[in-house]
């Protein structure tokens, strides 16, 4: 799952959660029934996982780009530049 | 990190707590509804009034019980617990309370209706001061609602007496 489909993998669980959540309470109000109501958000539960969970494809649309090896071999790593301060290590030597 | 069990992770706790919200809110609902419980009670024979060996006072009676807790059910509510009580003032207890019958009402088709029962549990007072003591007769309920708080009323109807003689 790439950087977008993670986002689109969170926000799709949130919506359809309150979604179902909403027209759980909706109709379960409605037709005074609490079982309605419980069944219809496990169903929405359940749907939300289907959907959120698994890694489907339409979740890696945006793979992503790395460079390429000779690409990244035109522009070396900077070195490590490392300064030893003579000074402090004559201190530590006394 | 995004992996199948984070997703199933985040998706589970994200939906108990929307669950918990709607549970909130549907016990909220409750409020809304107007309760106008009524209820009837009539003695209809005292079947026995007697002084027991050791002191105390034990009655026997038949009631017809007539009520109405249909406004008492909402969409939210489990079930409806329902007692009748004989409440009355002793010199030596301020308020006696004791439970003459009692009934759970599972749904709201039965809670509508009208029974005539001898006392389900004995009338014994706590001492011998029942001939000719006027008496309330209260009928509690406890509503046990699916999701929220229990809550609990009464109607107490007063102007019952006992006979003065024991018989």
């Amino acid at each position: 799952m790439d950087w977008q489909g993670q986002k689109l993998a969170e926000q799709l669980m949130q919506i359809l959660l309150l979604i179902a959540a909403i027209v759980a309470f909706v109709v379960g109000y409605v037709t005074a029934s609490f079982r309605t109501m419980m069944l219809i958000y496990a169903g929405g539960v359940v749907l939300t996982t289907l959907v959120t969970v698994p890694n489907w494809p339409f979740f890696n649309r945006n793979p992503l780009q790395w460079l390429d090896p000779s690409e990244a071999e035109k522009h070396p790593k900077p070195q490590v530049v490392v300064v030893v301060s003579s000074k402090k290590k004559s201190s530590n030597k006394k | 990190m995004h992996s199948f069990g984070y997703r199933a992770n985040a998706l589970l706790t994200f939906a108990v707590t929307a669950l918990a919200f709607i549970c909130a809110i549907a016990s909220f609902s409750d409020k809304f509804s107007n309760q106008n419980p009524s209820v009837e009670i009539q003695i209809l024979n005292i079947n026995r009034f007697k002084k027991q060996s050791h002191g105390n006072d034990e009655v026997s009676l038949t009631l017809d019980i007539a009520a109405d807790l249909e406004s008492l059910f909402t969409w939210n509510t489990k079930q409806v617990f329902v007692f009748v009580a004989a409440e009355y003032e002793t010199p030596k207890n301020s308020l006696n309370q004791v439970s003459l019958w009692d009934a759970i009402i599972p749904a709201k088709e039965h809670a509508k209706f009208r029974i005539q029962v001898s006392n389900k549990y004995r009338f014994i007072d706590q001492g011998h001061n029942l001939r000719g003591k006027d008496f309330n007769l209260t009928l509690h309920w406890h509503v046990m609602p699916k999701t929220g708080k229990m809550f609990a009323d009464k109607i107490v109807m007063s102007g019952y007496s006992l006979p003065d003689a024991y018989r």
